[in-house]
Formats: structure tokens, C-alpha cells, sequence
């Protein structure tokens, strides 16, 4: 799989503590500093414990914490997700894991009923401080059942909050902020990028650096057109602006961060530099977070500066196939964001 | 049952307590039950009528509420069912948790709520126990998690609280509770399978009275033995009709891991305001239990005959109890509403002022807490 990101932190000397760390070793080190900061906090989910994760994001974990802090739990999604809102409720600090989001169905009404609404429900008085975490949409060759993307269901929900990382500053700071945040927090992650290392500064690796939910990033500063994605796609969103920028089109490329609540206001202020914009995103176009990111431009101040209608760049409409030149046509490929700039630009 | 006169006593002429003697329990996987010779003071059977009555009494006015269309929505009644949360709150501490499905008004009330903020919860006033934002299904209070609309998610719930109570090693126990209908549900039998497998302090509790909204148990389960259902956990049932098994209860406490026990017991009501409660069963059911098999009405003639207090004693129970209710249901109806800024507020917890959209994009409320 390509490797997004990582061509462009390799061509750069590091600077003094500047490290390269993988997603996956970022989010590691957030789990283990996090259980050692918090005796409260806890993970479980399948194959978390002895098999070290079933991706490794919880490797050594349960050698150091054990049985109490790192439990393996049966198959039984509904069973284990309720246990653990139940928990947090009555004051652990649980980190949920789905093996990937698709399983999370199972156990869909004991996140929304039981853990969103809760506070609400209870006028303040019922807190449930829990994530819900593990790798969420397209991977590679999987198919359909176990390629959906969750932002748009989750981003529905009041009383979630839902981050999406792409960097490995963004897993770690972002998983540290959800341990912390005492709501529950959907972290939809991405298996593609685990193994890709990104560059950490110092400050970065350190024991209290978070990442604040809400707040977008951008990436790359641009004057000619906005480019708002989350996850994965904002790497391609990266290629797509190189390769733009070697045609004389400069792309303002922000990184969501968090789906919600979303910083709708730092797409406006781009918008209102660039006058153009281009959503992009791995789940499907019906209902989804470019549709809403859409909607809300529309009736905010942004609109009056746009020169032409916002684009959306997505999955395909399709339950996900495997043959490989089916799948690569089924997700936002560079070429793609490529075609909708140009379109929108008129170029 | 039979009504015994007795001539006025003064109440030193009491007994302090009386044994007595109840039926045994159903066991499964074990090897003893709870004992059947149990031992009531005075002093317990005055506060189980109490409570029990002040519960049939609410409910009997969120009934008349409700008809008067002041209670709106959902309004699932407890009456006929008192003993189970009346015994269950007695045989548990204060400290230990209980969390329990939508037919919750008698928990809410043994978990110690007052009456006035349960019925200003039904009809969605301020005063409310959790201010109008949960209504009847979702009330909630100290070691107390509701209240829960979605049949069976409160059991892997309870389950999670176990573990918090293992997990703090504070020697404290979480009453799962859940009914004949959520019994068929299958996260309670993933539940089963790890509460046992990592020994939480979950008391499973089968309320069973017998329907499952409209559909009795004989045509919802293939095995009507629902304290048997655990499998692999050890359960017994119990005949609800009084509130004396919680005498035994406490035994039941002292195993290492989770327990089931099924509640044998009857609603007179239908399944919610919306059911009359007559189609799916029969009235001369229904007036049998009520004649036969009142916790109430039981407990009374029991402390009666047994010299524990006189029929004038309780009746001037009833009376007090009666004017609670109808002072409650006075505050109920003439609080004010919740402020409309409410709306915006605990969609999070410990969160900075947020803007929460209304209906459209120019009506904004803020989110203060």
C-alpha cells in the first residue's frame, strides 16, 4: 500500500528530537502512558491482552499492566461494549476496542443509547468518561463487510464526540485527549496507516502533549483552493496539492481531526481565502461528513465567498468489492482530488 | 387470604419481631438455598408497608395522572410488583448499586428518591428528579443507573458496574435486574458468559411476571426456568408474594461471582398506560393474584396476626402515605416546566459553554454545563 505521508517526512533532516514514529507505535505509547498516569483507565476488547492487539496497537501492554488493565474479552460485542459503558459509568476510565468499526454494529445501541445519551438523559448527573477505538473504513482486499466507514453514523449522534486521526501526532494526542475527555469518544482509526511513520517533534512525544478535540489543522497553507479531509485521504489530499503546486495551483489542505464537533469555523476561514472547496473522504457520498461539511458553508458567512459550488470527493457508492482494480476504483484516489480541483478551479 | 379482627392494642402490648416460615426456593447449582424460617421485626415489617404502599400509591397517581394527560409518553407501572424492590433494597446496602429496565418508578423511590421529584419527573417538570430530561424510563440517583428504555442493554450495564466494584475492591454488588421478556435477549447470555468468566459481583435479577409486554412466557421461551437460563451460574427462584426473602438474601451475597435469581411476581397494570392489559390475560387473573397474592395485603394480615402492629396502626399509615402522594402530585402539577434553555444543556459532561443548534441555523441555545 502506498504510503501516504511518508515521502514527504523522509525528505527532511530531523531537527534535534525529531523522531520518525509509526501510528501504531504513537498510539502505544498513548495507551501506556495513559494507564500509567490514571489507575481508572483500562482496555479491553478482543485479542488485546496475550496476542499483544490484533494489530499490535496494545503490543507489550499486557506484559506490564496485566490481567486487571488489559483484559481479552470473548467474542461478544454487545456483551463487552455494555460492560464497559457499565463501567465507565460507575467510574473507570475504559478504552474500548472494536477489532474494526464494522463489528462495532453489533454493539451499536450500547454506544449511542447507553454511552451518548446518558448524560443527557440523566440531566448531568450519570458521566460516561469511555473511547470507543480501533481501525475504521477501507483497508486493503477486505471487502464489504469489513471496509465501512463510520464518521458520518457516529458524527450523527449528539453527545459523542468523534476524532479521526491521519499523523502519529494526531494518534497519540488525539487518544491521550479521549482517555482524558470524561464523554465518550469515538477514535475511528485507519489499519492502512499504522505502519507509516510520521515526524514527531520533541514536545510531541512527551507525556501530557494531547491534541485538543475540535480543532482542525492545517496542513499545508494554500491560496487557491480548500481541501477538507480526515484520516487517510488527507495524505492523498498532500500528493494531490504536490503535484498541484508544480502547475502553479496552491491548496490550502486542512485536516479535520475530529469529525465532531467539527471546526467548521476553520474550514470558513479558509474558504474565505481560497474561495473554493473540495471535501474529500473514504466513506460513502450519501449522508456524509463532505455533505454536512457542505451544508454548513452554505449557511455560514463562507458562502458569499465561494466562486464556484463545493465539490465533494468520496467513496464509491458501493458496498466495498476485492478484486484489486475493482477496490482502488471504489476509493478517493489522488487522481481524483486532482480532477475535482481542476473542475472546480475551471482549469 | 382470611382478615383477622383484633381488638385496639397499645403498642407495648407488640411482639418485637416473629418468625416466620416461607416457601423454599427453586435452586440451581446450588446446593442450599436462602433459609426457610425467616425472622421480621417489628420495626422492618412497619418500613416495608411503608414503602411498600407509598410505592402502590404513586403509581396509582401517575395512573390517574397520566389519564388526565399530564403524564405523556411512555409510563410503565409497578403496582402488584412492590415486594421485589422493597425486599431487594433491604437486603443490599446503600452503597451498592442497582441498575434496572424501564418499569423503574419503585427502584427509583427504594434507591431514595422522594416521591415529589418521581412524579415531577413524569410530567416534565423543573423539579424533577433529573429536571424533565429523562421522563419515565430514565431517572436516576446515587448508585442508582436508571431506568433504561432498550430491553436487556442494562445487563451488560450491570455487569460493567460489577467490574467497577471489583475493580475498586470496595466489596460492593450491582442488582442487574431485567424481566421475563428481556430474558431471551442475547446480550444477557454474553453477559452470563463474563461475568462468570471473571467473577464479577452481578447479581442477575429475573423480574418474571409473567408477560413479556402482551406475550405470556409460555409462548416467549422455550425454558421457562429462568433462574436456570445462567446455565454455568448458580440461580434459585423465589415466590415474591412477600418481602420476606430478604431475610435470606444475604447469604446469597457471600458468593465469589455472579449469582441469578428469578423474582416470581405480577403487574396489575398492563404493560404500559397504552395497554388495558386485558387482551393477553384474563380479568379473573388478574383480581386472583390481587386477592390472593397482594404483597401488601399479605404483609399486613401477616404482622396483624402475628401481633406486630394493629389494623389502626396501618391504617394510619395509609393516610399519611396518602397525603404524600397527593402533596407530591400537588408539586408535580403546578411546577413550572424546565426553562427552554435547558435544551442545550448535559449534551456533554465537564464541558466549556458550547452552541447547540435548534430546529435551524438561526435558533441557537447554549450549552452551559
Amino acid at each position: 500500500p502506498r504510503r501516504a505521508g511518508g515521502r514527504a517526512a523522509a525528505l527532511h533532516c530531523p531537527a534535534a528530537g525529531v523522531s520518525q514514529v509509526t501510528v501504531r507505535d504513537a498510539l502505544n505509547q498513548a495507551l501506556d502512558e495513559e494507564l500509567e498516569r490514571d489507575e481508572r483507565v483500562f482496555l479491553l476488547g478482543e485479542e488485546v491482552a496475550q496476542y499483544d492487539g490484533a494489530y499490535k496497537i496494545s503490543r507489550g501492554l499486557w506484559k506490564k499492566y496485566g490481567d486487571k488493565r488489559v483484559i481479552d474479552t470473548p467474542i461478544s460485542e454487545m456483551g463487552f461494549t455494555g460492560i464497559a459503558v457499565g463501567a465507565a459509568m460507575a467510574g473507570l476510565r475504559p478504552v474500548c476496542e472494536f477489532m474494526t468499526f464494522n463489528f462495532s454494529m453489533q454493539a451499536i445501541d450500547q454506544v449511542i443509547n447507553s454511552a451518548a445519551k446518558t448524560c443527557y438523559m440523566s440531566a448531568g448527573s450519570i458521566a460516561v468518561p469511555i473511547v470507543f477505538r480501533g481501525p475504521n473504513g477501507a483497508s486493503a482486499g477486505v471487502a464489504a463487510q469489513h471496509s465501512q466507514c463510520f464518521a458520518a453514523w457516529y458524527g450523527h449522534c449528539p453527545g459523542l464526540k468523534v476524532v479521526s486521526p491521519w499523523s502519529s501526532e494526531d494518534a497519540k494526542g488525539l487518544l491521550k485527549a479521549s482517555i482524558r475527555d470524561d464523554n465518550p469518544v469515538v477514535m475511528l482509526e485507519n489499519e492502512l496507516l499504522y505502519g507509516v511513520p510520521f515526524e514527531m517533534s520533541e514536545q510531541a512525544q512527551s507525556k501530557d502533549f494531547v491534541v485538543p478535540i475540535g480543532k482542525a489543522k492545517i496542513e499545508r497553507q494554500g491560496t487557491h483552493v480548500t481541501l477538507v479531509s480526515h484520516s487517510r485521504p488527507v495524505g492523498h489530499c498532500l500528493e494531490a496539492a504536490a503535484i498541484l503546486a508544480k502547475e502553479g495551483v496552491e491548496c490550502e489542505v486542512i485536516n479535520l481531526r475530529t469529525i465532531r464537533p467539527m471546526d467548521i469555523e476553520a474550514v470558513e476561514a479558509s474558504v474565505v481565502k481560497t474561495n473554493h472547496l473540495v471535501t474529500v473522504e473514504g466513506g460513502w457520498p450519501q449522508f456524509g461528513v463532505g455533505a454536512e461539511i457542505c451544508a454548513r458553508i452554505m449557511e455560514g458567512s463562507a458562502f458569499n465567498y465561494l466562486d464556484a459550488p463545493a465539490v465533494r470527493v468520496t467513496g464509491a457508492d458501493v458496498p466495498m468489492p476485492y478484486a484489486k482494480i475493482l477496490e482502488d476504483n471504489c476509493i478517493p484516489q489522488v487522481k481524483d482530488i486532482i480532477f475535482a480541483v481542476k473542475k472546480t478551479l475551471n482549469i | 387470604a382470611s382478615r383477622v379482627m383484633v381488638a385496639s392494642r397499645n403498642y407495648a402490648d407488640f411482639a418485637n419481631e416473629a418468625t416466620f416460615e416461607i416457601k423454599k426456593c427453586d435452586l440451581h447449582r446450588l446446593e442450599e438455598g436462602p433459609s426457610t424460617t425467616v425472622v421480621m421485626t417489628r420495626e422492618e415489617g412497619l418500613h416495608y408497608y411503608k414503602t411498600m404502599q407509598t410505592i402502590r400509591r404513586m403509581e396509582l397517581k401517575a395512573d390517574q395522572l397520566y389519564k388526565q394527560k399530564i403524564i405523556r409518553g411512555f409510563c410503565h407501572l409497578y403496582d402488584g410488583q412492590e415486594a421485589c424492590c422493597v425486599g431487594l433494597e433491604a437486603a443490599i446496602k446503600p452503597t451498592d448499586h442497582v441498575i434496572t429496565a424501564y418499569r423503574a418508578h419503585g427502584f427509583t423511590y427504594a434507591r431514595g428518591v422522594p416521591t415529589r421529584e418521581i412524579l415531577a419527573e413524569l410530567t416534565g417538570r423543573k423539579g424533577g428528579c433529573v429536571k424533565g430530561k429523562g421522563g419515565s424510563m430514565h431517572m436516576y440517583t446515587k448508585n442508582f443507573y436508571g431506568g433504561n428504555g432498550i430491553v436487556g442493554a442494562q445487563v451488560p450495564l450491570g455487569a460493567g458496574i460489577a467490574l467497577a466494584c471489583k475493580y475498586f475492591d470496595k466489596n460492593e454488588v450491582c442488582l442487574t435486574l431485567y424481566g421475563d421478556g428481556a430474558a431471551n435477549q442475547g446480550q444477557i447470555f454474553e453477559t452470563y458468559n463474563m461475568a462468570a468468566l471473571w467473577k464479577l459481583p452481578c447479581v442477575f435479577i429475573c423480574e418474571n411476571n409473567r408477560y413479556g409486554m402482551g406475550t405470556s412466557v409460555e409462548r416467549a421461551a422455550a425454558s421457562t426456568d429462568y433462574y436456570k437460563r445462567g446455565d454455568f451460574i448458580p440461580g434459585l427462584r423465589v415466590r415474591t408474594d412477600t418481602a420476606f426473602f430478604c431475610g435470606g438474601m444475604g447469604n446469597t451475597f457471600l458468593f465469589k461471582g455472579p449469582i441469578l435469581m428469578e423474582l416470581q411476581t405480577y403487574r396489575y397494570h398492563g404493560h404500559s398506560m397504552s395497554d388495558p392489559g386485558i387482551s393477553y390475560r384474563t380479568r379473573e387473573e388478574i383480581q386472583e393474584v390481587r386477592s390472593k397474592s397482594d404483597p401488601i395485603t399479605l404483609l399486613k394480615d401477616r404482622m396483624v396476626n402475628n401481633n406486630l402492629a394493629s389494623i389502626e396502626e396501618l391504617k394510619e399509615i395509609d393516610v399519611a402515605v396518602r397525603k404524600e402522594i397527593e402533596e407530591a402530585a400537588q408539586f408535580a402539577t403546578t411546577d413550572p416546566e424546565p426553562p427552554l434553555e435547558e435544551l442545550g444543556n448535559h449534551i456533554y459532561f465537564n464541558e466549556p459553554p458550547f452552541e447547540v443548534r435548534g430546529p435551524n441555523q438561526w435558533i441557537r441555545y447554549k450549552s452551559v454545563c
